[in-house]
């Protein structure tokens, strides 16, 4: 009964943030030009479909990937390169889009074939190699990718003839909005569809789900794929926000770290979970350090000579405590799916057992 | 220059630096043999040790070479207040964030440990900066900061050698071999590694038979950042470069290390940051320097296709 409840609530947080999302806007036009954030909120919904891209992978099938920068990057670059007048393919919006969804999943599966049998540490410690080499490759490949300076400048996006100017922020806003949706849809459908219930049997007890008749290569192999397209796709949603893909150096370990916080602060498993999560860490990084900069530049109270003054310079502090602390009380993140929890109940008294300490009920 | 000059040249830089990788690559594969965390915050203590070292230094108004040129003395509380430093901030942090987490899913002191690394990241920044600024006037927090070499950069071989041999060389040799024969013997024939031997294999039974599991750990902890500290001055004198955001970088070479050697083996670790420096060495002279971390990371890859479990690296078998 209770479970029934809480349910119902987890699934309905999901629409209400969207419901959130859908009145920012209007809100926004209530207070003065410094207070207003829908020009700054694009951001998040493109984090929010790296996060689920990063979910399908890490919250679903518990395989721990630090390096899904990477493929955000291929995508922005696969995007620009279809799309850039430089370039002879000069593809529009939506066919770039697909295309590059398209090549995100296979770059999940080259990355996916030779280490799938790796062990989670493993797998951590490659995939956070990938995501350096591919960083530097696209730094130094510069007649194909432009080294340093990124591709630029991107055409804006048209869609069904209609060109989405960045400047103007409602279109393209409610347009990421609508991106969004249709990726949760997906994200739903996949994880209550038979290849969903593989990746989460995988994640329990690998060996279990083998003798059940999953095999574990094709079913990591897909959860990787998918990942990377979604992945992808933000990365060309970002390009095409950018108009730019900007330097490689922006797809670095720190985004592969901000997505696996939303998924791990916002609550693993759970689509809810991953777009609250979006909201908290973007929100956080690109909304209110901005905005606290300014505010603090107008009072006149920040010094650029003092580095402690600037807002920004407290980044990784805050996000590093929240990991900790998350880690520490809230492990299962700010909304857990149910299942994930009890798990995690689950494994930490056997652990716990396993070590000898008995809990106390 | 010879072609074989330019290969043993080569070989004395990436051993050099690989013997510090390996230094590193202990304290990683120590924590993990023990209690099976990658521990992320390793690079980023090490990169502290160097910000104290530069620190020390400045208050000792030691900017530039000592002299006598040789090895100067004066640098000896380095080599005991830094290990000392790290050696208590690793502790700390064991005890802070991944104590409480022991019992926890894998997954948690992991993140925990990417987070400690945060933390440390942003201190740095702040170090190179105003409140404890040392040598950069507070406005380039986040710059590279020069460091001075500790003891002298004369040729050993002879002004007209092409091959460079430093007293620099010889400080990575000496201060790093004996720590890793010293680490092995420890955990060989000592109580403490009998001790730690124990914990890593079964925390319960060891438990069971009077082994203070937490204080094991904490002991490893001690060492594992000891090392760290003693590699930071080694690497700030040989580099001459630190900056705030090494520890990634450097902490990076040293996890591939480890994790090639096979993560857990202390000896798989010295193999494996040996191996990385060398083939950074070779990668620098003869492919290109910004293709070094993508072979480096290739060879990775292809090793543990081949390898899963690394080099030296024992096969678990999964318990059902």
């Amino acid at each position: 009964m209770l479970g029934g409840i809480r349910r119902g609530l987890v699934v309905n947080a999901v629409w209400v943030l969207f419901a959130v999302a859908a009145v920012i806007p209007f809100l926004d036009m209530l207070v003065p030009q410094e207070y207003r954030i829908a020009g700054l909120m694009r951001p998040i919904f493109i984090f929010a479909i790296l996060g689920l891209g990063l979910n399908i992978v890490t919250g679903y099938t518990g395989l721990l990937n630090l390096g899904i920068a990477a493929f955000m990057a291929i995508g922005a670059y696969s995007y620009a390169i279809l799309t850039c007048e430089i370039y002879p393919f000069r593809l529009g919006f939506t066919a770039a889009l697909a295309i590059t969804i398209g090549i995100g999943a296979m770059a999940g599966v080259v990355l996916g074939l030779p280490t799938i049998r790796l062990r989670g540490d493993y797998l951590a410690i490659v995939t956070l190699g990938f995501g350096e080499m591919v960083q530097d490759s696209l730094k130094n490949l510069d007649n194909i990718t432009q080294g340093t300076q990124g591709i630029n400048p991107l055409p804006a996006p048209a869609v069904f003839g209609h060109t989405l100017g960045m400047q103007t922020i409602l279109p393209s806003y409610y347009f990421f909005l609508a991106l969004v949706g249709i990726v949760v849809v997906f994200s739903r459908n996949l994880e209550h569809s038979r290849v969903g219930r593989s990746w989460i049997s995988i994640r329990e007890d690998e060996i279990a789900a083998t003798c059940m008749g999953i095999n574990p290569v094709k079913v990591k192999l897909l959860a990787f794929a998918m990942g990377a397209a979604l992945a992808s796709m933000s990365g060309g949603l970002w390009a095409a926000y950018l108009g730019s893909t900007g330097e490689p150096g922006n797809y670095d370990f720190q985004i592969s770290i901000i997505a696996l916080c939303i998924v791990i602060i916002g609550g693993m498993g759970n689509i809810g979970g991953v777009l609250l999560g979006a909201f908290v860490m973007i929100g956080f990084n690109s909304i209110l350090l901005v905005k606290l900069t300014t505010l603090l530049q107008q009072k006149g109270w920040m010094n650029t000579q003092n580095v402690l003054t600037v807002p920004g310079n407290w980044k990784y502090m805050i996000f590093g405590l929240a990991l900790i602390l998350a880690m520490r009380f809230k492990p299962e993140g700010l909304l857990p799916s149910r299942q994930l929890k009890a798990e995690l109940h689950e494994a930490a008294d056997e652990r716990r057992s396993k070590q000898g300490k008995v809990r106390v009920p | 220059m010879t072609n074989t000059e330019v290969i043993i040249q080569q070989l004395i830089i990436g051993l050099s630096n690989g013997m510090i990788i390996a230094l590193i690559a202990l304290g990683y594969t120590m924590v993990y043999g023990i209690i099976e965390l990658i521990n992320f915050a390793h690079g980023d203590l090490f990169m502290l040790g160097t910000f104290l070292a530069l620190t020390i230094l400045g208050v000792l108004g030691i900017d530039q070479l000592p002299e006598p040129a040789m090895i100067s003395w004066s640098v000896l509380p380095l080599f005991i207040a830094v290990p000392l430093f790290c050696a208590g901030l690793n502790w700390s942090v064991d005890r802070l964030a991944y104590r409480p987490l022991r019992s926890a899913p894998r997954l948690a002191p992991l993140v925990s440990a990417i987070g400690v690394s945060f933390v440390f990241v942003n201190i740095g920044l702040f170090w190179g900066g105003v409140p404890m600024d040392v040598f950069s006037g507070g406005v380039a927090a986040a710059a590279p900061k020069d460091f001075p070499a500790l003891v002298s950069t004369d040729n050993l071989l002879g002004e007209d050698s092409n091959i460079f041999v430093t007293w620099n060389e010889v400080l990575v040799f000496g201060m790093t071999l004996p720590m890793m024969i010293a680490l092995s013997l420890l955990v060989k024939f000592t109580r403490l590694g009998k001790a730690m031997r124990a914990v890593a294999q079964n925390q319960m039974a060891a438990r069971l038979m009077g082994v203070d599991v937490d204080r094991v750990i904490g002991a490893t902890f001690l060492i594992g950042g000891a090392l760290a500290g003693i590699a930071s001055v080694v690497y700030a004198s040989y580099n001459q470069t630190i900056y705030f955001q090494m520890g990634f970088r450097v902490g990076m070479d040293a996890f591939t290390a480890a994790v090639l050697g096979g993560i857990g083996s202390l000896p798989g670790a010295v193999l494996g940051g040996i191996l990385i420096g060398v083939v950074r060495a070779a990668s620098d002279q003869y492919i290109a320097t910004e293709w070094t971390n993508v072979v480096v990371f290739t060879i990775l890859i292809v090793v543990l296709t081949f390898r899963p479990s690394g080099l030296l690296g024992a096969h678990v078998r999964e318990k059902v």
